[in-house]
């Protein structure tokens, strides 16, 4: 069995097992403090659990209870997200969130929302009335009957956000090992041996941010958990590009007490989309749709913007949110055993995780651990796929474009199977660079990306008729 | 932003250089128009063609039976002898009023203009996902553009044993991509009670040895990375499964108008395509459009034939002897059972002729009477028996009369006694 670090050689700092998006913002955080970090991935590409389907909207926490763990993450990862995004490259698109009332009841709830949002530190949230919302958002059926205006949320890139995060801690001296599945570790007081299907990693401490599987890491390695995940599943409707026109803002619904409630917002790059649905299962993995789901969102779509009737389907999914039987951010200091859980990160995890991963620093730093951090480091540069952005078929050098819908170059397909987080599937490479999330769902680059992607992917996308 | 002079001086320019691009554009220099410039976005012109390996094409156009290949390669030609400029791996990124487009190359950006633009971007077939088939998403599902891109571009399969979804022309030639590629279809899964496509071919997956399931809905796609069953359940039966490695979504095709949708050009809801009046004229009339972007799917040749003659009323309007564009009366349907009309405008009764027909078609099977309605009179009838993917053509001259109002088609099914 091949070792990293073998057991002689020098353990890790901290090995964080799982590259979500949780995953990277630690690996980049404890990095950038100077501590020599190993992030461990079973999957081929990282973000392949939780982090791959969400509804990549920047949260301001307005409507988080103001006491929990959850709204300081979100509000401390939002910060620093507005920080740091201009400098590694990452889009953002102020676009503003109203919580819409379609009756007089949740009109009667909006109050209480703007209470909250007050409370939070929040002082832009306001109540505007049917014609103000009309004014701001004209396709919108004239049976709002007033929202709350949130200036502050925004939406960003969902991929392009964590791959920076961890390139940023692979370039400032961290490692990845992905296709590595943690199986067992041992501690002897001082150093945990994990055992991976590929490897043995030594290291200090370890962060538990396994997402869908956190409990059972804990159960495994630890002996226990302090919580159960229960996924929870959410489908979603990607419609046309023509239709992000007919909306500038998010457009959320009065929530409920157990989830957010369908969506109709725009992505960086240029859908709209409508989801996602809460529901509670036991499988960890099954993020199927299913056909009566997608017929209710998209109604659901179409009652709040009629227009969108005439607009057709591009792409739907789902993603699984490893939702606990808590409310709140399961984060766990076990001094005695240098591990720190980060469990039950439900649905918030892309708006938090710049501050979670603060937190978990602060937690393990208290624990005694000391580092010098990097005086100067490296800053590197997202991919640039957003709409808005300027993207690499603009450029004079831009060469063959692969995939039409999306616009993705030959280049950037390269260059998004080179390196560290060279991808390994093609669901890696399409959060890499898109191709085939258009509309034609790979109806005309199929061919030339199966003839690009020989010989890179663990599961072939083609073979060659004659090879045998 | 490149405008040099000699780009300004494009008389007509045809994006996309498929069956309809070519012939349009190959008619146009015959017919005496200077500067003809075709921009398509692969690396070789010929649109779909060239990816299917197989006979019959060509019997319009050139009187002979070709393979997809060598009919895209004689269009080619074709163009090239009459003087077309075909410029390739050049994507139109989008329309603006008035005939100037932005375009992307190797070389990035810039803006080209033209007096004329013929918009004949074809057609694809609707993915699995606009479909709503359900169950979880390996990889391993494809249209069969792609796969027939796959095995007759790049010789290349991406799985062995497929089940292919729809029965319609293209489920068939997805039949024969399989056998061409030694790929052994499991099964052929349809959601009507019989086949789509005409009898004949019907009998030829029979003879292939491909399980054919009519009256059959999808329950469910299982697999996590690759394809591992299809979940089906034929009316009155037990679910089945059936073990497989891949599957070929075919059929459903709808027009590649991505770019009128997103810009200025008006889109026909039913058709999908841009609205057009009989003369393939869009609602910007500098734009023109012909072949499959105009209503999902004909053959080819009838693509070619149509971008034979919307050359004819694009030179005419060059020459400034078209009709006026603002004398339209429009044709429209509410009636379910009818999925499109195309063109969706005929111009007034003093008129050049434009297209000799209205074409339509029907969402599933219809017996019955098929009436064109102006002013609540019944201008025109037919009696009519056809299946869903089957053409309907309506006389123009048949609905010429002295009034300008809106015609409506409506369709009395016939009632069993």
């Amino acid at each position: 069995m091949p070792a990293p670090n073998g057991s002689n050689a020098d353990p890790y700092d901290v090995a964080i097992i799982g590259a979500g998006v949780v995953g990277c913002a630690i690996a980049r955080r404890f990095t950038l403090e100077g501590a020599r970090v190993a992030l461990i991935e079973k999957a081929a590409d990282i973000l392949d659990g939780a982090s791959k389907a969400n509804s990549a909207i920047l949260h301001t926490a307005f409507d988080a209870p103001t006491d929990s763990l959850e709204h300081a993450c979100i509000r401390d990862g939002y910060r620093e997200y507005m920080d740091i995004h201009r400098q590694l490259g990452l889009p953002l698109e102020r676009c503003g969130a109203h919580v819409v009332a379609w009756n007089e009841e949740e009109v009667a709830g909006l109050e209480g929302i703007l209470h909250q949002a007050h409370d939070s530190g929040i002082e832009d949230v306001q109540i505007i009335d049917a014609s103000v919302l009309r004014d701001r958002e004209p396709s919108l059926s004239t049976t709002a009957l007033a929202a709350i205006s949130v200036p502050g949320e925004c939406i960003i890139d969902p991929w392009s956000a964590p791959y920076v995060y961890l390139t940023q801690a692979l370039e400032n001296g961290a490692e990845v090992f992905c296709g590595h599945e943690v199986k067992s570790g041992q501690f002897d007081g001082e150093t945990w041996q994990l055992e991976t299907s590929k490897a043995h990693i030594n290291c200090r401490s370890v962060i538990n941010c396994a997402g869908l599987y956190g409990d059972r890491i804990d159960q495994n390695l630890l002996g226990a958990s302090g919580f159960t995940i229960t996924p929870r599943k959410g489908q979603f409707v990607v419609y046309d590009k023509a239709a992000s026109g007919l909306i500038e803002s998010v457009i959320l619904p009065v929530p409920s007490a157990r989830t957010k409630g369908i969506v109709v917002f725009r992505t960086v790059f240029g859908n709209l989309v409508v989801g996602p649905t809460a529901e509670d299962q036991q499988s960890r993995h099954d993020a199927s749709t299913d056909e009566e789901t997608l017929r209710m969102l998209m109604k659901s779509g179409e009652t709040k913007l009629p227009d969108l009737k005439q607009i057709p389907v591009t792409a739907v999914y789902a993603g699984l949110r490893p939702a606990s039987e808590f409310k709140d951010y399961q984060i766990e200091n076990h001094t005695d055993k240098n591990w720190i859980t980060v469990g039950g990160i439900r649905s918030t995890g892309l708006s938090s995780a710049l501050g979670i991963a603060h937190y978990v620093y602060e937690k393990y730093a208290e624990s005694g651990n000391k580092h010098a951090c990097i005086k100067s480091p490296l800053i590197p540069q997202a991919n640039r796929l957003a709409e808005r952005a300027s993207r690499d078929w603009e450029s004079e050098q831009a060469g063959e474009i692969v995939c039409h819908c999306e616009l993705v170059t030959r280049r950037e397909v390269e260059q998004a199977l080179s390196g560290p987080l060279g991808a390994k599937s093609l669901q890696g490479l399409k959060r890499q660079t898109r191709v085939t999330m258009g509309r034609c769902q790979g109806f005309y680059c199929s061919a030339r990306l199966a003839e690009l992607t020989a010989d890179q992917f663990d599961l072939p996308l083609s073979e060659g008729i004659n090879d045998e | 932003m490149m405008s040099s002079q000699a780009d300004r001086e494009i008389d007509v320019l045809v994006i996309g250089g498929g069956p309809a691009g070519l012939s349009a554009a190959t008619r146009l220099k015959q017919l005496g128009i200077r500067h003809v410039l075709v921009l398509d976005r692969e690396p070789v012109a010929g649109g779909i063609p060239r990816h299917c390996g197989h006979p019959p094409f060509g019997m319009r156009e050139f009187k002979r039976v070709m393979t997809g290949p060598s009919y895209a390669a004689k269009l080619i030609d074709t163009a090239l002898k009459a003087g077309v400029e075909i410029r390739t791996s050049t994507t139109v990124t989008a329309l603006k009023p008035g005939g100037h487009l932005l375009i992307a190359d190797h070389h990035g950006v810039s803006e080209l203009s033209a007096k004329r633009i013929i918009y004949a971007t074809g057609v694809r077939e609707t993915p699995r996902s606009a479909r709503l088939i359900p169950g979880s998403r390996p990889g391993g599902i494809l249209n069969t553009g792609a796969l027939q891109s796959m095995v007759y571009l790049k010789q290349r399969r991406p799985f062995k044993l497929p089940v292919i979804i729809g029965s319609e022309l293209v489920s068939f030639s997805a039949i024969q991509t399989c056998r061409h590629a030694g790929i052994k279809v499991q099964a052929m899964i349809e959601a009507n009670p019989r086949i789509t496509a005409r009898r004949p071919v019907g009998l030829f997956a029979k003879l292939s040895g491909v399980p054919v399931y009519t009256d059959t809905h999808i329950i469910r796609v299982e697999g996590k990375n690759r394809v591992e069953a299809l979940i089906v359940k034929t009316a009155g039966k037990d679910p089945l499964r059936i073990d497989c490695d891949g599957l070929i979504v075919s059929g459903k095709f709808t027009p590649e108008s991505s770019l009128a949708r997103c810009g200025h050009l008006e889109i026909d809801p039913a058709t999908s395509g841009p609205r057009v009046d009989q003369f393939g004229r869009c609602s910007d009339p500098v734009y023109f459009a012909a072949g499959n972007i105009l209503r999902p799917v004909e053959t080819a040749g009838w693509s070619w034939k149509e971008g034979w003659q919307i050359a004819q009323f694009v030179a005419d309007d060059l020459a400034g002897v078209a009709t006026a564009h603002d004398t339209a009366i429009h044709v429209f349907s509410h009636d379910a059972l009818i999925q499109y009309v195309m063109p969706q405008l005929i111009s007034s009764p003093d008129s050049k002729p434009g297209f000799d027909h209205l074409q339509l078609r029907f969402t599933g099977p219809a017996k019955g009477r098929l009436y064109a309605l102006q002013n609540e009179k019944i201008i025109w009838s037919k009696t009519v028996n056809s299946l869903p993917e089957r053409r309907i053509q309506i006389p123009v001259s048949s609905l010429r009369t002295n009034s300008h109002s809106a015609i409506e088609l409506k369709f009395e099914p016939r009632v069993s006694t």
